[in-house]
């Protein structure tokens, strides 16, 4: 590695450095020739750089500003990770899917929570009424977290949970169950999505004001640096923010925005930027438009690269790489003509392999209806593996940088982006942006003008506004059993009745003492996950001490 | 305007965020002259049925995506009905698999609208029925 800052590195040097490290690296073994048989280089550039344009805005993949990509080899080192967002019913029923789909060659778990976890409820709360186990798994309590990973050695795969308000929690029972299972924390790889910002933007599933929000964010990123090295604490997500209606530039944009107000958090604690800015995580839509959403990813990579150095003072290279996940747009999705849907995954999908993704997501056809089966979570997984083995788009990195139009779009989701963080600087920052409702209106604004360009016809879909009139085959839909509910409230009132009361009262008494005062809550929620005590217990504590968020949305006309 | 304007709920119940789909639909309402109630995010069915009463609305809709359909809308035309508000029509969309739809008809909800409604003829649909 260089010493001298990248911009003073000329392109001979830059090459030359992309050649060694890509040498260097791992490679899978594959043959990234055309079907014809024609060799292909692993990436192409210029054969020099007289202005420096070319150096100043792109460099080669693995190299500052990262526009080509985070990895001097990119998929020729290692294919993304193929990451299927599954959970339903309890524990149980999706420790049998997550088996079902280790053993179909997905490379990661990823787990999708009921309402109630998402918002901290227990399934027997009176609010969890009707959603236990509906739209995700329910894991109200270590003992869920065991049942989940049951037979799944925790210290070999990597496990995605997307959890928010409450996720120091979700956090505190994995690593609790690996605690149970033998594992050492070193060993445990995974994320934890963690984003509370863009709750407040987009998703609205959040328990507590900000600024406490903002503080159990921060405790993960320092207990995660000290003693789960190899996790991620947060995935900035733009995905929500994109499926409440956003635009390309508005999702890029509010995402960045984010992440810079999670890198001014952690400074703010004390933490040196570069020993949580590596483990820092990003999650991206794949929407309709193929070229707006490829040039989004090459913004986002040249936007956090230079941000991260030149504002944050950031000097590991990998604390300046924005390394992302993408998931294919749910709401592209339409109930018409279902199978319609594989394609629009599979073309999203392309988009995010094109720029550069470092896991994907892709939707399932039936989505727009229920959960998806298990065959059309199958055709989902397929769709990936053929983009990844069979139409050769794996072989070269960034292959559609130097594009006239690629590289003028990039620049152009640059330049909006720079726009809004302008806006949010001069609202006064993130927490008084949000305050404001600022993302709120102008998400809602996007969305209201994407129904319009629909319902008048100026935005064209297949099946719902032209083309209509197919054979509608039926599909079968995945169902969840009612009994689910009850089966729940069971196993937490069997756990309420075996655990130790008195162990697990005292430790949710620690951990109202410690939340009152400023230390890492990490610790404590460990304890109380040790404990068994219950998701709805942990969170009513931080409750009374937080205290609740509410939002009011106007609708104008 | 010599016709009373009609007067409507639009309600986003239990735990789910995803209000997207209601703010779309209240939105367009309110632009075809409709008077909206929006209750905004995490609604109980009490909450609902109260602001429902207090409002004196012709109809609720609600919007769900998290596959809690079946009990909460039940549950909602249950307390409308114990509140004396058997006329107040009830209805919603969401992610709701169209083989539980007539299930929710036969439990008293009036319309459920799928993915991909033009708003144009949810307007039309509450102007009919609730005007």
């Amino acid at each position: 590695m260089t010493e001298k800052p990248s911009h003073q590195v000329s392109f001979e040097e830059a090459r030359d450095a992309w050649r060694a490290s890509f040498e260097a690296s791992r490679r899978i073994d594959a043959d990234f020739g055309t079907i014809s048989g024609l060799p292909l280089e692993p990436v192409y550039a210029p054969e020099a750089d007289p202005d420096g344009a070319y150096m100043a805005r792109l460099g080669f993949p693995g190299q500052f500003p990262y526009t080509r990509g985070i990895h001097a080899s990119m998929y020729r080192g290692r294919l993304w990770t193929m990451r299927q967002f599954a959970g339903f019913g309890t524990a149980v029923e999706t420790n049998e899917r997550y088996k079902f789909l280790l053993a179909n060659g997905q490379t990661g778990l990823s787990v999708a929570f009921d309402f109630p976890t998402l918002m901290g409820y227990d399934g027997d709360h009176a609010r969890s009424l009707g959603e236990v186990g509906r739209c995700g798994v329910a894991v109200h309590s270590l003992a869920d977290m065991e049942t989940l990973f049951d037979g799944i050695p925790v210290g070999e795969v990597s496990t995605s949970m997307t959890i928010n308000g409450p996720a120091a929690v979700l956090f505190a029972f994995y690593v609790a169950a690996a605690d149970n299972q033998g594992v050492s924390r070193e060993k445990l790889r995974g994320t934890i999505q963690n984003d509370i910002l863009k709750e407040y933007h987009a998703q609205n599933s959040w328990i507590f004001p900000p600024e406490p929000s903002m503080r159990l964010v921060i405790d993960t990123f320092e207990f995660a640096s000290q003693e789960v090295p190899q996790w991620y604490p947060i995935s900035i997500s733009g995905y929500h923010i994109r499926e409440a209606g956003s635009t390309a530039a508005q999702e890029l944009a509010f995402t960045l925005a984010d992440g810079f107000a999670y890198v001014q958090a952690g400074i703010e604690r004390g933490l040196d930027v570069d020993s949580f800015a590596p483990r820092l995580s990003f999650f991206f839509n794949a929407h309709l438009d193929f070229f707006e959403e490829l040039a989004k990813y090459r913004a986002a990579r040249r936007i956090w690269a230079r941000r991260m150095r030149d504002h944050f003072g950031a000097k590991n290279p990998k604390s300046q790489m924005c390394r992302f996940h993408v998931q294919t747009a749910g709401c592209s999705l339409t109930a018409q003509e279902p199978y319609n849907n594989v394609v629009r995954t599979a073309l999203e999908g392309l988009a995010a392999v094109l720029g550069g993704t470092q896991s994907l997501h892709t939707n399932s056809l039936d989505e727009s209806y229920a959960l998806p089966t298990e065959d059309a979570v199958r055709i989902a997984l397929r769709t990936q593996q053929i983009m990844a083995c069979e139409h050769g788009v794996a072989g070269v990195a960034d292959p559609l940088g130097g594009s006239y139009f690629v590289e003028a779009l990039t620049d152009r989701m640059e330049e909006e982006a720079e726009r809004y963080f302008q806006r949010i600087e001069d609202l006064g920052g993130m927490f008084k942006a949000i305050e404001d409702g600022f993302f709120r209106r102008e998400i809602a604004a996007a969305a209201a003008k994407f129904q319009r360009d629909v319902d008048s016809g100026k935005r064209k879909v297949v099946g719902v506004n032209c083309y209509q009139g197919g054979a509608e085959t039926p599909i079968e839909l995945l169902r969840v059993d009612p009994a689910v509910e009850k089966a729940q409230c069971k196993r937490l009132s069997e756990l309420r009745r075996k655990r130790n009361n008195a162990g697990t009262t005292a430790a949710l008494d620690d951990l109202r003492a410690a939340a009152e005062g400023e230390e890492n809550l990490m610790p404590r929620l460990l304890d109380c996950a040790h404990a068994y005590a219950t998701l709805g217990e942990i969170c009513d504590v931080l409750r009374e001490v937080f205290g609740v968020y509410t939002v009011r949305d106007r609708i104008s006309a | 305007m010599n016709a009373k304007r009609i007067r409507v709920l639009v309600g986003k119940p239990g735990l789910d965020g995803h209000d997207r789909g209601a703010k779309i639909v209240a939105r367009a309402l309110a632009e075809a002259g409709i008077e909206v109630i929006y209750t905004g995010l995490h609604q109980t069915p009490d909450q609902i049925v109260e602001a429902a009463l207090q409002e004196d609305v012709a109809g609720v809709g609600l919007s769900i995506l998290s596959g809690a359909h079946e009990t909460i809308f039940g549950r909602v035309r249950e307390l409308l009905d114990e509140q004396g508000l058997e006329d107040t029509v009830l209805f919603g969309g969401g992610i709701i698999p169209p083989e539980d739809v007539p299930a929710l008809e036969a439990a008293g909800v009036d319309r459920v609208f799928g993915p991909g409604t033009p708003t144009d003829e949810i307007v039309a649909y509450v102007r009919e029925r609730m005007g």
